[in-house]
Protein backbone atom coordinates (compact mmCIF):
# COMPACT_ATOMS: atom_id res chain seq x y z
CA UNK A 1 0.00 0.00 0.00
CA UNK A 2 1.55 3.09 -0.91
CA UNK A 3 0.53 6.18 1.50
CA UNK A 4 1.14 9.56 0.77
CA UNK A 5 3.12 11.97 3.07
CA UNK A 6 3.01 15.39 2.86
CA UNK A 7 5.75 17.88 4.20
CA UNK A 8 3.10 20.66 4.69
CA UNK A 9 0.60 18.36 6.43
CA UNK A 10 3.63 17.17 8.79
CA UNK A 11 4.19 20.21 9.89
CA UNK A 12 0.39 22.20 9.87
CA UNK A 13 0.18 25.17 11.98
CA UNK A 14 -3.28 22.82 13.40
CA UNK A 15 -1.24 19.52 13.90
CA UNK A 16 1.82 22.42 15.96
CA UNK A 17 -1.55 24.04 17.87
CA UNK A 18 -2.65 20.29 19.06
CA UNK A 19 0.43 20.06 20.21
CA UNK A 20 0.53 22.75 22.31
CA UNK A 21 -2.48 22.27 23.86
CA UNK A 22 -2.55 19.08 25.07
CA UNK A 23 1.52 19.27 25.56
CA UNK A 24 1.88 15.53 23.72
CA UNK A 25 4.36 14.93 21.02
CA UNK A 26 2.34 11.93 19.02
CA UNK A 27 6.02 11.32 17.69
CA UNK A 28 6.99 9.39 21.28
CA UNK A 29 4.86 6.52 20.38
CA UNK A 30 6.63 3.88 19.00
CA UNK A 31 2.79 2.07 17.72
CA UNK A 32 3.21 -1.07 20.14
CA UNK A 33 -0.42 -1.12 20.57
CA UNK A 34 -0.62 -1.04 24.13
CA UNK A 35 -2.94 1.76 24.14
CA UNK A 36 -5.98 0.30 22.14
CA UNK A 37 -5.73 -2.96 24.04
CA UNK A 38 -6.71 -1.61 27.35
CA UNK A 39 -8.78 0.96 25.98
CA UNK A 40 -12.46 -0.25 26.87
CA UNK A 41 -13.64 1.87 23.57
CA UNK A 42 -11.34 0.47 20.94
CA UNK A 43 -13.90 -2.34 20.55
CA UNK A 44 -16.66 0.41 18.70
CA UNK A 45 -13.96 3.16 17.63
CA UNK A 46 -13.21 3.77 13.80
CA UNK A 47 -9.79 4.18 15.06
CA UNK A 48 -8.77 2.73 18.46
CA UNK A 49 -5.89 5.40 20.28
CA UNK A 50 -2.61 3.90 18.95
CA UNK A 51 -4.06 4.32 14.95
CA UNK A 52 -5.76 7.69 16.04
CA UNK A 53 -1.90 8.82 17.14
CA UNK A 54 -0.04 6.97 13.54
CA UNK A 55 -2.51 9.57 11.52
CA UNK A 56 -1.43 12.21 13.56
CA UNK A 57 2.33 10.71 12.87
CA UNK A 58 1.68 11.23 8.65
CA UNK A 59 -0.03 14.99 9.08
CA UNK A 60 -3.59 13.73 8.61
CA UNK A 61 -5.16 15.54 11.40
CA UNK A 62 -8.63 16.22 9.32
CA UNK A 63 -8.92 12.56 9.76
CA UNK A 64 -8.30 12.42 13.12
CA UNK A 65 -10.28 15.33 14.21
CA UNK A 66 -13.50 13.98 12.18
CA UNK A 67 -13.38 10.49 13.23
CA UNK A 68 -15.94 8.83 15.76
CA UNK A 69 -13.32 7.90 18.37
CA UNK A 70 -12.73 11.20 19.48
CA UNK A 71 -16.17 11.71 21.08
CA UNK A 72 -16.00 8.14 22.13
CA UNK A 73 -13.00 8.40 24.33
CA UNK A 74 -14.16 8.76 27.71
CA UNK A 75 -11.01 10.01 29.30
CA UNK A 76 -10.16 6.91 31.66
CA UNK A 77 -6.79 7.13 31.29
CA UNK A 78 -6.33 3.15 30.83
CA UNK A 79 -4.36 4.17 27.72
CA UNK A 80 -1.96 6.37 29.70
CA UNK A 81 -1.37 3.85 32.21
CA UNK A 82 -0.06 1.44 29.69
CA UNK A 83 1.69 3.16 27.63
CA UNK A 84 5.85 2.52 27.80
CA UNK A 85 6.97 6.34 26.36
CA UNK A 86 4.95 8.22 28.50
CA UNK A 87 2.34 9.34 25.62
CA UNK A 88 -1.32 10.31 26.37
CA UNK A 89 -3.78 9.11 24.30
CA UNK A 90 -6.49 10.12 26.05
CA UNK A 91 -4.90 13.92 26.49
CA UNK A 92 -4.40 13.86 22.80
CA UNK A 93 -8.41 12.79 22.03
CA UNK A 94 -9.09 15.64 24.81
CA UNK A 95 -7.06 18.08 22.63
CA UNK A 96 -9.09 16.98 19.31
CA UNK A 97 -12.39 17.39 20.75
CA UNK A 98 -11.38 20.97 21.70
CA UNK A 99 -10.13 21.43 18.20
CA UNK A 100 -13.89 21.24 17.68
CA UNK A 101 -15.70 22.72 20.53
CA UNK A 102 -13.37 26.02 20.54
CA UNK A 103 -14.61 26.60 16.84
CA UNK A 104 -18.18 26.81 18.38
CA UNK A 105 -19.17 23.78 16.93
CA UNK A 106 -21.42 21.50 19.23
CA UNK A 107 -21.01 17.52 19.31
CA UNK A 108 -24.45 17.30 20.95
CA UNK A 109 -27.06 20.04 21.67
CA UNK A 110 -29.08 19.95 24.78
CA UNK A 111 -32.11 20.21 23.00
CA UNK A 112 -31.97 16.26 21.51
CA UNK A 113 -31.15 15.16 24.72
CA UNK A 114 -33.66 12.87 26.03
CA UNK A 115 -36.22 14.27 28.64
CA UNK A 116 -35.86 10.71 30.95
CA UNK A 117 -32.28 11.03 30.67
CA UNK A 118 -31.86 14.64 31.87
CA UNK A 119 -34.37 14.08 34.77
CA UNK A 120 -32.86 11.16 36.03
CA UNK A 121 -28.76 10.79 35.91
CA UNK A 122 -26.52 12.28 38.23
CA UNK A 123 -25.88 15.76 37.88
CA UNK A 124 -22.00 15.05 37.51
CA UNK A 125 -23.07 13.07 34.06
CA UNK A 126 -24.91 16.33 32.59
CA UNK A 127 -21.99 18.34 34.01
CA UNK A 128 -19.24 16.31 32.40
CA UNK A 129 -21.02 15.15 29.44
CA UNK A 130 -21.53 19.07 28.35
CA UNK A 131 -18.06 19.73 28.99
CA UNK A 132 -17.19 17.21 26.51
CA UNK A 133 -19.46 17.17 24.14
CA UNK A 134 -21.16 21.03 23.91
CA UNK A 135 -18.69 24.24 22.85
CA UNK B 1 -10.87 15.49 65.34
CA UNK B 2 -13.25 18.05 62.20
CA UNK B 3 -12.06 17.57 58.60
CA UNK B 4 -13.09 20.10 56.13
CA UNK B 5 -15.49 17.94 53.99
CA UNK B 6 -16.20 18.77 49.73
CA UNK B 7 -19.85 16.81 49.11
CA UNK B 8 -20.43 18.17 45.37
CA UNK B 9 -23.52 17.98 43.30
CA UNK B 10 -24.93 14.71 43.07
CA UNK B 11 -24.02 13.58 46.57
CA UNK B 12 -26.37 16.61 47.37
CA UNK B 13 -28.97 15.50 45.33
CA UNK B 14 -29.39 12.12 44.04
CA UNK B 15 -26.82 10.58 45.92
CA UNK B 16 -27.74 11.82 49.71
CA UNK B 17 -27.79 7.98 51.20
CA UNK B 18 -23.97 8.53 50.16
CA UNK B 19 -23.72 11.80 52.07
CA UNK B 20 -25.61 10.75 55.06
CA UNK B 21 -24.36 7.58 56.03
CA UNK B 22 -20.45 9.16 55.67
CA UNK B 23 -21.45 12.17 57.61
CA UNK B 24 -23.12 9.55 60.25
CA UNK B 25 -20.35 6.55 59.99
CA UNK B 26 -18.15 9.83 60.86
CA UNK B 27 -19.45 10.68 64.12
CA UNK B 28 -19.85 7.24 65.04
CA UNK B 29 -15.58 6.86 64.25
CA UNK B 30 -15.05 10.22 66.39
CA UNK B 31 -14.66 12.50 63.63
CA UNK B 32 -16.92 15.21 62.22
CA UNK B 33 -17.26 15.80 58.37
CA UNK B 34 -17.65 19.81 58.22
CA UNK B 35 -19.12 21.06 54.67
CA UNK B 36 -17.54 23.80 53.59
CA UNK B 37 -19.52 26.88 53.95
CA UNK B 38 -19.46 28.13 50.33
CA UNK B 39 -18.54 25.54 47.47
CA UNK B 40 -19.25 25.17 43.35
CA UNK B 41 -19.47 22.20 41.66
CA UNK B 42 -16.16 20.78 40.78
CA UNK B 43 -16.72 20.92 36.88
CA UNK B 44 -16.87 16.94 37.11
CA UNK B 45 -14.06 16.65 34.49
CA UNK B 46 -10.59 17.07 35.14
CA UNK B 47 -9.52 19.64 31.90
CA UNK B 48 -6.98 17.57 30.39
CA UNK B 49 -5.71 20.24 28.01
CA UNK B 50 -3.17 22.41 30.20
CA UNK B 51 -3.97 25.61 28.41
CA UNK B 52 -7.81 25.05 29.77
CA UNK B 53 -7.40 27.44 32.44
CA UNK B 54 -11.23 28.40 32.75
CA UNK B 55 -11.72 24.27 33.61
CA UNK B 56 -9.38 24.43 36.59
CA UNK B 57 -11.00 27.86 38.27
CA UNK B 58 -14.23 25.82 39.67
CA UNK B 59 -11.93 23.05 41.74
CA UNK B 60 -8.96 26.00 42.63
CA UNK B 61 -12.18 27.79 44.04
CA UNK B 62 -12.90 24.71 46.37
CA UNK B 63 -9.40 24.15 47.32
CA UNK B 64 -9.22 27.99 48.16
CA UNK B 65 -11.87 27.54 50.43
CA UNK B 66 -10.75 24.33 51.83
CA UNK B 67 -7.64 26.10 52.58
CA UNK B 68 -8.81 28.77 54.61
CA UNK B 69 -9.93 26.34 57.74
CA UNK B 70 -7.28 23.44 57.37
CA UNK B 71 -4.48 21.70 55.07
CA UNK B 72 -6.53 18.57 54.36
CA UNK B 73 -10.19 18.36 52.59
CA UNK B 74 -11.94 15.05 51.66
CA UNK B 75 -14.47 13.85 49.39
CA UNK B 76 -16.52 10.91 49.09
CA UNK B 77 -17.37 10.86 45.22
CA UNK B 78 -14.33 9.19 42.87
CA UNK B 79 -15.05 12.35 40.30
CA UNK B 80 -15.00 14.78 42.85
CA UNK B 81 -11.55 13.55 44.49
CA UNK B 82 -10.00 13.27 41.05
CA UNK B 83 -11.15 16.66 40.03
CA UNK B 84 -9.66 18.43 42.99
CA UNK B 85 -6.54 16.21 43.27
CA UNK B 86 -5.68 16.97 40.07
CA UNK B 87 -6.28 20.32 39.90
CA UNK B 88 -4.12 20.57 43.31
CA UNK B 89 -1.46 18.91 41.93
CA UNK B 90 -1.28 20.63 38.68
CA UNK B 91 -1.43 24.15 40.49
CA UNK B 92 1.03 23.00 43.16
CA UNK B 93 4.22 23.92 41.67
CA UNK B 94 3.07 26.07 38.84
CA UNK B 95 3.26 30.07 39.84
CA UNK B 96 2.30 31.47 36.54
CA UNK B 97 -1.03 29.53 36.27
CA UNK B 98 -1.73 29.85 40.10
CA UNK B 99 -1.47 33.73 39.48
CA UNK B 100 -3.38 33.34 36.27
CA UNK B 101 -6.01 31.12 38.52
CA UNK B 102 -6.32 33.49 41.06
CA UNK B 103 -7.32 36.43 38.66
CA UNK B 104 -10.08 34.36 37.47
CA UNK B 105 -11.60 33.11 41.05
CA UNK B 106 -10.60 36.88 42.38
CA UNK B 107 -8.97 35.54 45.64
CA UNK B 108 -5.30 34.08 46.02
CA UNK B 109 -4.61 30.74 45.05
CA UNK B 110 -3.17 28.77 48.40
CA UNK B 111 -1.55 25.60 47.27
CA UNK B 112 -1.35 23.82 50.65
CA UNK B 113 -3.88 22.34 50.56
CA UNK B 114 -3.98 18.27 50.64
CA UNK B 115 -6.90 16.17 49.05
CA UNK B 116 -8.17 12.66 50.42
CA UNK B 117 -10.70 10.69 49.53
CA UNK B 118 -12.90 9.47 52.76
CA UNK B 119 -11.61 5.87 52.30
CA UNK B 120 -8.27 7.16 52.70
CA UNK B 121 -9.36 9.34 56.09
CA UNK B 122 -10.70 5.50 57.60
CA UNK B 123 -7.42 4.03 56.89
CA UNK B 124 -4.86 6.43 57.46
CA UNK B 125 -6.06 8.60 60.24
CA UNK B 126 -8.90 6.44 61.55
CA UNK B 127 -7.10 2.83 61.15
CA UNK B 128 -9.39 -0.49 59.78
CA UNK B 129 -8.91 -1.80 63.33
CA UNK B 130 -10.65 0.73 64.88
CA UNK B 131 -13.58 0.63 62.21
CA UNK B 132 -13.40 -2.93 62.83
CA UNK B 133 -13.58 -2.49 66.38
CA UNK B 134 -16.68 -0.30 66.29
CA UNK B 135 -19.11 -2.76 63.74
CA UNK B 136 -22.00 -3.43 66.13
CA UNK B 137 -23.84 -5.47 63.24
CA UNK B 138 -21.35 -7.87 61.24
CA UNK B 139 -22.47 -7.86 57.69
CA UNK B 140 -22.89 -11.56 57.49
CA UNK B 141 -20.44 -12.63 55.22
CA UNK B 142 -21.52 -11.55 51.98
CA UNK B 143 -19.52 -11.61 49.29
CA UNK B 144 -18.89 -8.21 48.01
CA UNK B 145 -17.31 -6.78 44.84
CA UNK B 146 -15.38 -3.44 45.21
CA UNK B 147 -15.78 -1.92 41.85
CA UNK B 148 -13.19 1.13 41.87
CA UNK B 149 -13.46 2.41 38.30
CA UNK B 150 -10.94 4.76 37.08
CA UNK B 151 -11.30 7.98 38.90
CA UNK B 152 -9.82 6.22 41.96
CA UNK B 153 -6.87 5.09 40.69
CA UNK B 154 -5.88 7.36 37.27
CA UNK B 155 -3.27 8.89 36.56
CA UNK B 156 -1.34 6.59 38.50
CA UNK B 157 1.09 9.35 39.53
CA UNK B 158 -1.05 11.35 40.64
CA UNK B 159 -4.18 9.55 41.72
CA UNK B 160 -2.07 6.74 43.75
CA UNK B 161 -4.84 5.50 46.37
CA UNK B 162 -3.62 2.52 46.31
CA UNK B 163 -1.79 -0.32 44.08
CA UNK B 164 -2.29 0.99 40.88
CA UNK B 165 -3.46 -2.31 39.09
CA UNK B 166 -4.66 -4.77 41.86
CA UNK B 167 -5.97 -1.83 44.76
CA UNK B 168 -6.87 -3.51 47.94
CA UNK B 169 -7.90 -0.56 49.98
CA UNK B 170 -11.86 -1.02 49.76
CA UNK B 171 -11.44 -4.91 50.40
CA UNK B 172 -9.26 -4.42 53.44
CA UNK B 173 -12.56 -1.78 54.80
CA UNK B 174 -15.12 -4.50 53.68
CA UNK B 175 -13.11 -7.06 55.84
CA UNK B 176 -12.88 -5.27 58.99
CA UNK B 177 -17.14 -5.20 58.08
CA UNK B 178 -17.67 -8.47 57.94
CA UNK B 179 -17.89 -9.05 54.29
CA UNK B 180 -16.24 -11.14 52.29
CA UNK B 181 -14.02 -9.27 49.64
CA UNK B 182 -14.02 -10.80 46.34
CA UNK B 183 -11.52 -10.02 43.44
CA UNK B 184 -12.66 -9.88 40.05
CA UNK B 185 -10.96 -9.17 36.84
CA UNK B 186 -12.99 -5.98 35.74
CA UNK B 187 -12.83 -3.96 38.82
CA UNK B 188 -10.74 -1.43 37.49
CA UNK B 189 -12.28 -1.04 34.26
CA UNK B 190 -14.16 2.06 32.87
CA UNK B 191 -18.27 1.73 33.40
CA UNK B 192 -18.60 4.34 30.31
CA UNK B 193 -19.09 7.30 32.70
CA UNK B 194 -20.63 10.46 30.81
CA UNK B 195 -21.18 8.01 27.25
CA UNK B 196 -24.04 7.99 29.49
CA UNK B 197 -25.61 11.22 27.53
CA UNK B 198 -24.89 9.85 23.69
CA UNK B 199 -24.24 5.79 24.13
CA UNK B 200 -26.57 4.08 26.24
CA UNK B 201 -25.96 0.87 24.21
CA UNK B 202 -22.13 1.43 25.17
CA UNK B 203 -22.71 2.18 28.61
CA UNK B 204 -25.55 -0.98 28.85
CA UNK B 205 -22.09 -3.52 27.30
CA UNK B 206 -19.34 -1.77 29.79
CA UNK B 207 -21.14 -1.47 32.92
CA UNK B 208 -22.82 -5.09 31.63
CA UNK B 209 -19.21 -6.33 31.44
CA UNK B 210 -18.40 -5.16 34.78
CA UNK B 211 -21.21 -7.16 36.81
CA UNK B 212 -21.07 -9.94 34.70
CA UNK B 213 -17.33 -10.45 35.82
CA UNK B 214 -17.61 -9.75 39.14
CA UNK B 215 -20.76 -12.40 39.58
CA UNK B 216 -18.66 -14.90 37.52
CA UNK B 217 -16.04 -14.28 40.68
CA UNK B 218 -18.89 -14.93 43.33
CA UNK B 219 -20.51 -11.31 44.34
CA UNK B 220 -23.79 -11.13 45.69
CA UNK B 221 -23.27 -7.29 45.69
CA UNK B 222 -21.41 -4.83 43.56
CA UNK B 223 -19.84 -1.58 45.80
CA UNK B 224 -18.72 1.88 44.09
CA UNK B 225 -17.66 5.32 45.50
CA UNK B 226 -19.03 7.32 42.67
CA UNK B 227 -22.63 8.05 41.96
CA UNK B 228 -22.40 7.96 38.18
CA UNK B 229 -20.92 4.10 38.24
CA UNK B 230 -24.09 3.29 40.31
CA UNK B 231 -25.98 5.01 37.79
CA UNK B 232 -24.48 3.46 35.03
CA UNK B 233 -24.34 -0.24 36.17
CA UNK B 234 -28.28 -0.38 37.86
CA UNK B 235 -29.42 1.32 33.83
CA UNK B 236 -27.32 -1.53 32.47
CA UNK B 237 -28.99 -3.98 34.74
CA UNK B 238 -32.63 -2.54 33.43
CA UNK B 239 -32.05 -2.96 30.09
CA UNK B 240 -30.26 -6.51 30.77
CA UNK B 241 -33.45 -7.51 32.18
CA UNK B 242 -35.25 -6.35 29.56
CA UNK B 243 -33.02 -8.28 26.71
CA UNK B 244 -31.81 -11.37 28.62
CA UNK B 245 -34.31 -13.47 30.77
CA UNK B 246 -31.77 -15.29 32.63
CA UNK B 247 -30.02 -11.94 34.09
CA UNK B 248 -29.96 -12.09 37.89
CA UNK B 249 -30.06 -8.85 39.25
CA UNK B 250 -26.70 -7.41 41.69
CA UNK B 251 -27.80 -4.74 44.50
CA UNK B 252 -25.00 -1.54 43.89
CA UNK B 253 -24.30 0.46 46.59
CA UNK B 254 -22.21 3.28 47.94
CA UNK B 255 -19.31 1.51 50.34
CA UNK B 256 -20.34 4.22 53.03
CA UNK B 257 -24.47 2.52 53.05
CA UNK B 258 -22.56 -0.80 54.35
CA UNK B 259 -19.88 1.04 56.21
CA UNK B 260 -23.18 3.00 58.20
CA UNK B 261 -25.19 -0.30 58.31
CA UNK B 262 -22.82 -1.74 60.01
CA UNK B 263 -21.45 0.78 62.40
CA UNK B 264 -25.16 0.24 63.11
CA UNK B 265 -27.38 2.95 61.69
CA UNK B 266 -31.19 1.98 60.87
CA UNK B 267 -31.87 1.06 57.44
CA UNK B 268 -32.86 4.51 56.12
CA UNK B 269 -29.85 6.64 57.64
CA UNK B 270 -27.91 4.10 55.92
CA UNK B 271 -30.00 5.10 53.05
CA UNK B 272 -30.75 1.23 51.89
CA UNK B 273 -34.11 2.12 50.87
CA UNK B 274 -32.70 4.23 48.17
CA UNK B 275 -31.05 1.61 45.56
CA UNK B 276 -32.31 0.36 42.94
CA UNK B 277 -31.59 -3.05 43.97
CA UNK B 278 -32.70 -3.64 47.55
CA UNK B 279 -29.64 -5.18 49.32
CA UNK B 280 -32.15 -5.63 51.89
CA UNK B 281 -33.15 -8.91 50.83
CA UNK B 282 -29.91 -10.40 51.19
CA UNK B 283 -29.06 -9.34 54.51
CA UNK B 284 -32.37 -10.87 55.79
CA UNK B 285 -31.08 -14.07 54.58
CA UNK B 286 -27.89 -13.89 56.24
CA UNK B 287 -29.57 -12.97 59.07
CA UNK B 288 -27.65 -9.37 59.35
CA UNK B 289 -30.09 -7.73 61.47
CA UNK B 290 -30.10 -6.72 65.03
CA UNK B 291 -27.00 -4.72 66.53
CA UNK B 292 -25.09 -7.02 68.82
CA UNK B 293 -23.07 -5.76 71.91
S1 LIG C 1 0.86 2.53 24.20
FE1 LIG C 1 2.02 4.42 23.85
S2 LIG C 1 3.72 3.84 22.49
FE2 LIG C 1 2.23 2.15 22.45
S3 LIG C 1 0.94 2.63 20.66
FE3 LIG C 1 -0.08 3.53 22.45
S4 LIG C 1 0.68 5.64 22.55
FE4 LIG C 1 2.05 4.49 21.19
S1 LIG D 1 -8.72 7.70 27.80
FE1 LIG D 1 -9.89 7.38 25.92
S2 LIG D 1 -8.43 6.49 24.49
FE2 LIG D 1 -7.56 6.26 26.53
S3 LIG D 1 -8.20 4.22 27.18
FE3 LIG D 1 -9.74 5.66 27.95
S4 LIG D 1 -11.33 5.75 26.40
FE4 LIG D 1 -9.51 4.79 25.45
Amino acid sequence: MKIKIENRALHSEELKHLERITGEDPAKCYQCGNCSAGCPLSYIMDYPPSQMIRLLQLGRIDEAKSAESVWLCVSCMQCYARCPKDVSAGTLFEGLRQLTLREGEDYKKIKELDMPFLKGAPQQALVCGFRKFVS
Amino acid sequence: MKIPYYPGCTLNTVAKGFDLSARESARTLGFELCELEQWSCCGASFPLTPDNIIGLTSPAKVLTAAAKVDSVVTTLCSVCYNVLKRTAETLSEDRERQKVVAEFIEEEYNPSIEVLHFVEILRDKIGFEKVKESVKRPLGGIKAAAYYGCMLLRPFKTMGIDKPEAPTVMEDLFSALGLEPVDFPKKIECCGAHLAMTREDVVAKLSGDVIESATECGAEIVVTSCPLCQYNLEEAQKRAMEERRDWKTVPIVYFTQLLGYALGQSEEEAGLDKNKWDVRALFKEKGVGLCQG
